[in-house]
């Protein structure tokens, strides 16, 4: 068993608290009671009931609910597909403009994204709303999933597909019944992924969106860009909060499978 | 038969949404801004046969990127990036480098959890957590209150809407997209290579400059990737933290298309800058394809 040396201590300490202290001040400030969000005046939760108060918040969080389950779940589709045919796809025409396309998304800056998706639904004729920024996000997800599932398909051992194909399976029915199983968490993880990149983007969604269809980041972003307001500390914490519990949540039924497959294979053997 | 579905679904969609807008805005960044909707000219017209589409290359012409070298905003603004950009991915390596180490070097059963700790800020919000620094960040924040109080100054520092406080967001909103690829190649690294090294006379130093850094150049280069590449186009943190002397391409694009609506010019900013990350994209892309092969 090692031991941390001092040094090591020290950076993890310095790092961790510079990642985690902006984010603390913001919950803490968001029960100010003080609409002066550097000055603090006392515990309340009034902020939070003016939050729920407002409609074009609600209305937005709607949209943007929506907008991030119907991309994600699209997107992992196409994303798992396109890892499965770049892992196991063997050479085909065009496989390095395709896996171009994989990885460009990953690191394009969201404006020339944005910029591009827009000029394509005007050149198309395409009402920006829901839909245009559904079909944004699933483009940029789906790389996000495609690299995130290729990873852990890599990672396993093929000959177990081979001896369900030598056993009889057909390639969909060794996919479905012994391929999808173990890159299940992988999967999930990417549709994760999607969703909150889907619920946090700003750039894109501003190119994609109509005036019938603003997404929460659009109104968050057009409220902080005045200053910082209360109200948009409360929902930011509301945020965290749900991030911090799905991915804790997550982690943890992750690392429950992994004991219990663990468990199951030393059975076996 | 099946293999070519699967093929041609993500693979055509793609081509849709990714590959045929590229050409639109290249399209667009030779037209002319027009008083209509959609505001450029010229349109194909395809009703009128060959002489639609030979009247529709003939108005096609580089005006907008001679615009872009006349004045001097542009080069400026994609220098200032350049500089902003260089400058916070060795901050950010910098900072990410010993936290990763730390991490590799922490105990075993200690190794999920701080996994953890460093994906969560990546996945919440973008935006809130750039936006936090603005009430920590100004004259009367709570940085200032911090070291007005224990006397390090008398009056407060002015640190938003400077360049100072985009540094700050840009390495605190990618830190994550620099430690993970850095971890991960420290993980990987063989204890015994040090102790070796050590017993033959290197000082610890030396060690980890000889053996621990040159064995993480992998994930170095993907982590500044990683970074280097958006922050080139970074919109939010300049927009939200920069001041009025912040200036980045990003910016400038959303300007000319938002408040100005030249699409056509905006289409050439996002031309040259797409020009400008064509090199780093793909060295990014062999990268992360040689490090496929290697793990396969």
């Amino acid at each position: 068993m090692r031991r941390l040396s001092w040094f090591n201590a020290t950076s993890l300490t310095l790092g961790f608290a510079f990642l985690y202290m902006p984010m603390i001040i913001l919950v803490v400030y968001s029960f100010n009671e003080s609409r002066l969000v550097t000055v603090w005046a006392g515990f309340s939760t009034k902020w939070y009931g003016e939050l729920f108060r407002n409609e074009a918040f609600l209305d937005a969080a709607w949209v943007t609910l929506r907008v991030a389950v119907f991309s994600s779940t699209l997107a992992t589709i196409l994303g798992t597909a396109a890892a499965y045919v770049l892992v196991r796809g063997g050479k085909f025409f065009g496989k390095t403009l395709f896996s171009g396309m994989i990885y460009a998304p990953l690191v394009m800056p969201d404006v020339i994204l944005g910029l591009s998706l827009l000029l394509l639904f005007i050149a198309v004729g395409l009402d920006r709303g829901m839909l245009t920024i559904i079909l944004a996000h699933t483009t940029f997800a789906m790389c996000y999933v495609a690299v995130v599932v290729s990873s852990r398909l890599v990672s396993f051992d093929r000959s177990l597909e081979e001896a369900a194909l030598d056993l009889g399976c057909t390639p969909w029915d060794a996919f479905r019944s012994v391929t999808l199983p173990i890159i299940a968490p992988a999967v999930i993880s990417g549709w994760l992924l999607g969703f909150t990149l889907s619920l946090d983007d700003l750039v894109i969604a501003s190119f994609a969106s109509g005036p019938s269809s603003t997404t929460l980041p659009i109104k968050i972003f057009s409220a902080v860009r005045l200053g910082v307001s209360p109200e948009i500390n409360a929902l930011s914490s509301i945020l965290i909060g749900f991030v911090t519990i799905g991915v804790i949540t997550f982690s943890i039924s992750t690392k429950r499978a992994v004991v219990r497959r663990q468990r199951e294979e030393n059975a076996v053997t | 038969m099946k293999r070519a579905a699967l093929i041609l679904l993500p693979y055509s969609w793609l081509i849709a949404l990714f590959l045929i807008p590229f050409v639109i805005v290249i399209k667009i960044s030779l037209s002319d801004i027009a008083l209509a909707i959609p505001p450029y000219t010229p349109n194909l017209d395809l009703s009128q046969g060959w002489a639609g589409i030979k009247a529709f290359f003939a108005q096609l012409d580089f005006d907008n990127f001679r615009f872009l070298t006349t004045d001097d905003l542009y080069w400026k603004a994609y220098l200032s990036s350049l500089r902003i950009a260089v400058v916070s991915t060795l901050l950010t390596l910098c900072v990410a480098y010993p936290l990763a180490y730390g991490m590799a070097r922490a105990p075993d059963e200690w190794r999920p959890t701080l996994m953890m700790l460093v994906i969560l800020p990546f996945w919440s919000s973008f935006l809130i957590r750039v936006y936090s620094w603005k009430a920590i960040l100004a004259n009367e924040g709570l940085l200032n209150q911090f070291l007005m109080l224990i006397g390090v100054i008398d009056t407060p520092l002015t640190i938003l809407n400077t360049n100072t406080a985009v540094y700050i967001g840009i390495v605190y909103t990618y830190l994550p997209f620099m430690v993970l690829p850095l971890y991960s190649a420290l993980e990987k690294l063989d204890g015994s290579l040090l102790e070796a090294a050590e017993d033959l006379g290197c000082t610890r130093f030396q060690a980890f400059w000889l053996i621990t850094f040159p064995l993480s150049r992998n994930g170095i280069i993907a982590g500044c990737f990683l970074v280097f590449i958006p922050v080139m186009g970074e919109f939010v943190i300049p927009e939200l933290l920069g001041g009025s002397q912040t200036l980045m391409i990003g910016k400038v694009l959303w300007e000319e298309f938002f408040s100005n609506r030249d699409w056509p010019v905006a289409s050439a900013v996002a031309v040259l800058l797409l020009a400008i990350l064509v090199v780093p994209i793909v060295l990014f892309q062999r990268n992360e394809e040689k490090q496929r092969e290697a793990e396969g």
